[in-house]
């Protein structure tokens, strides 16, 4: 039995990471072949790295996703404070709507912020273009939530007579929130800006309908990769992207067993 | 520290870019393009239901195989010494920080007519197999794009299941049968719940899967509301409708699984 549940644990993971592999293994490939490998090259790797729409394109993907990660952990750490004060009623009320981005399909998400764009434009003539402004704004909407589901569960296991304790000390509240309350809630930030930070990479279904035609994020430059079918380039970028992930989920661990805590439970799939 | 003050430019940004623009999704499919009140658009949804139907049962067919896939599997690691558990579950996790555009690209050229699986049968005098765009492909990407889904709220729930009481109920005399129909499954059943939930939402809702894997013939919600906004049949008051559709549809899973709020905050944690 022990040794069944072993082969069957090795065989589901064969099952997640052989098609990685083949790619990666298609990245080194002399031609363009997908199933026949005839010589060993990093042609396809040079050719990714002058390929100006590729690099165009993470360099947009990194802008927004700096950008509206940091709005969103300002907005979002703000907001758990504020809601950690409300009633239950009220607070009920808020983390409702609060849930709404994660729990809606995400392409119910994309199409009614595509929506809210068009019509504060045409309707209400707020020049507001698809591109830049309107990426931000969306990554912006849909990372807050993670921020506050991550600083939330920090504020209520602070002990909030510290933070009283400060104030009678002669804190103003604003220091008191700096020097007590923030170091407190800390590692719930970094986590909500870490998951932030990555979700805005990763996004496609959102972006894509909220881009327009001058701004396209990495995910959108892949997706038209895949549409024309046939260039190992693509297997390259997923070689460059799988190691980068590796390496970061590597460093992550390393720096966090360090202070020996826990991260699993963190990284949670985006719906 | 009790004032609420520091919440409000969320509460603004929540109504304008969450409640508001929702809000015009009704608007849009209750309104012609001049914006008269119209239910043709909700009545014309009814135009699609076989593409509903299609992908109602796609989605479900993908769910099942994840829970049947990932049930014995997060027990297993459930059972395993703690640090032990940590490097399974990255393991399950890993792929999933792959983007899926790409991991679904993997597949396509996996099954395609030339692909390696049916190269792999050909040694075997077997094949060619017609595996791309069929409905088979498009749940197997399911499958494999949203297994870690299932895998991770179902290990959540499983880990805190005391294997004291297993031991109990096997030293009572239950064989293997009934210690997991009468003490693992009652306890992991709000694991299984979310475990629906978080696969069944973006497989039913998935345009990109069905469009890669499934060929022009495998049409999903998804891609109905895609080609409504940016595809040729341009008409955003339709697609609002089919969105509002698709929207009330997962409302109502999620209804049926409910709890599902808690189980999100608590594995936030």
């Amino acid at each position: 039995m022990k040794r069944l549940s072993k082969v069957y644990f090795w065989l589901v993971m064969a099952f997640l990471y052989m098609p990685i592999f083949v790619l990666i293994f298609f990245s080194f490939n002399e031609s363009k072949s997908r199933s026949n490998f005839t010589g060993f090259t990093f042609d396809w790797y040079r050719k990714l790295f002058s390929n100006r729409v590729i690099l165009d394109s993470l360099k947009t993907t990194l802008i927004i996703a700096a950008v509206s990660t940091i709005i969103a952990v300002i907005i979002g750490t703000a907001a758990a404070i504020g809601i950690n004060a409300m009633n239950k009623w009220l607070r009920g009320v808020v983390m409702n709507v609060t849930y709404l981005p994660v729990i809606n399909p995400e392409i119910v998400t994309g199409v009614s912020l595509m929506l809210l764009f068009v019509f504060l434009r045409d309707k209400i003539g707020i020049p507001i273009d698809f591109g830049y402004p309107t990426l931000i704004l969306a990554h912006i909407t849909f990372n807050v939530p993670y921020v506050i589901l991550n600083v939330l569960p920090k504020l209520r296991q602070m002990d909030r007579f510290v933070y009283e304790a400060a104030l009678d000390l002669g804190c103003t509240p604003f220091r008191a929130f700096w020097k007590v309350t923030l170091p407190e809630i800390m590692p719930g930030v970094m986590s909500g800006l870490l998951m932030s930070f990555t979700y805005s990479l990763d996004d496609f279904i959102i972006s894509y309908f909220n881009a327009g035609p001058t701004a396209q994020t990495l995910p959108i430059t892949i997706y038209s990769m895949t549409r024309r079918k046939v260039s190992p380039e693509i297997n390259a970028l997923s070689t460059i992207i799988f190691a980068v992930v590796i390496l970061v989920l590597v460093i992550y661990n390393i720096v966090d067993s360090s202070k020996g805590k826990k991260v699993i439970g963190k990284v949670v799939p985006r719906l | 520290m009790k004032s609420k003050a520091p919440s409000a430019p969320y509460l603004l940004w929540m109504a304008i870019f969450t409640i508001v623009p929702l809000g015009l999704v009704v608007y849009f499919a209750l309104t012609t393009a001049d914006g008269t009140f119209t239910i043709d658009n909700i009545s014309r949804v009814g135009e699609y239901s076989g593409v509903l139907m299609h992908s109602i049962w796609l989605a479900a067919i993908a769910t099942f195989i994840c829970l049947v896939i990932a049930y014995p599997l997060a027990f297993y690691i459930s059972r395993k010494p703690e640090n032990k558990q940590r490097t399974l579950l990255m393991l399950c996790i890993i792929p999933m920080w792959m983007n899926f555009l790409l991991r679904t690209y993997a597949w396509m050229t996996l099954l395609e007519k030339n692909g390696l699986i049916n190269r792999f049968f050909a040694l075997f005098g077997m094949g060619p197999f017609n595996m791309i765009n069929t409905k088979g492909a498009v749940v197997l990407g399911m499958v494999y794009n949203y297994l870690p889904f299932m895998i991770l709220p179902l290990y959540s729930i499983m880990v805190k299941i005391d294997g004291r009481v297993i031991e109990a109920a096997q030293d009572l005399g239950a064989n293997t049968y009934g210690v997991f129909s009468k003490v693992v499954l009652p306890l992991s059943m709000p694991g299984i719940r979310s475990g629906i939930t978080m696969v069944f939402v973006p497989a039913i809702s998935t345009f990109i899967i069905s469009r890669m894997l499934g060929g022009g013939g495998n049409i999903m919600i998804g891609d109905l509301i895609d080609l409504q906004f940016l595809g040729n049949a341009y008409n955003p008051n339709l697609g609002a409708a089919i969105s509002l559709v698709l929207m009330v549809l997962i409302l109502l899973c999620m209804s049926i699984t409910n709890q599902f709020d808690e189980e999100m905050e608590g594995m936030m944690i």
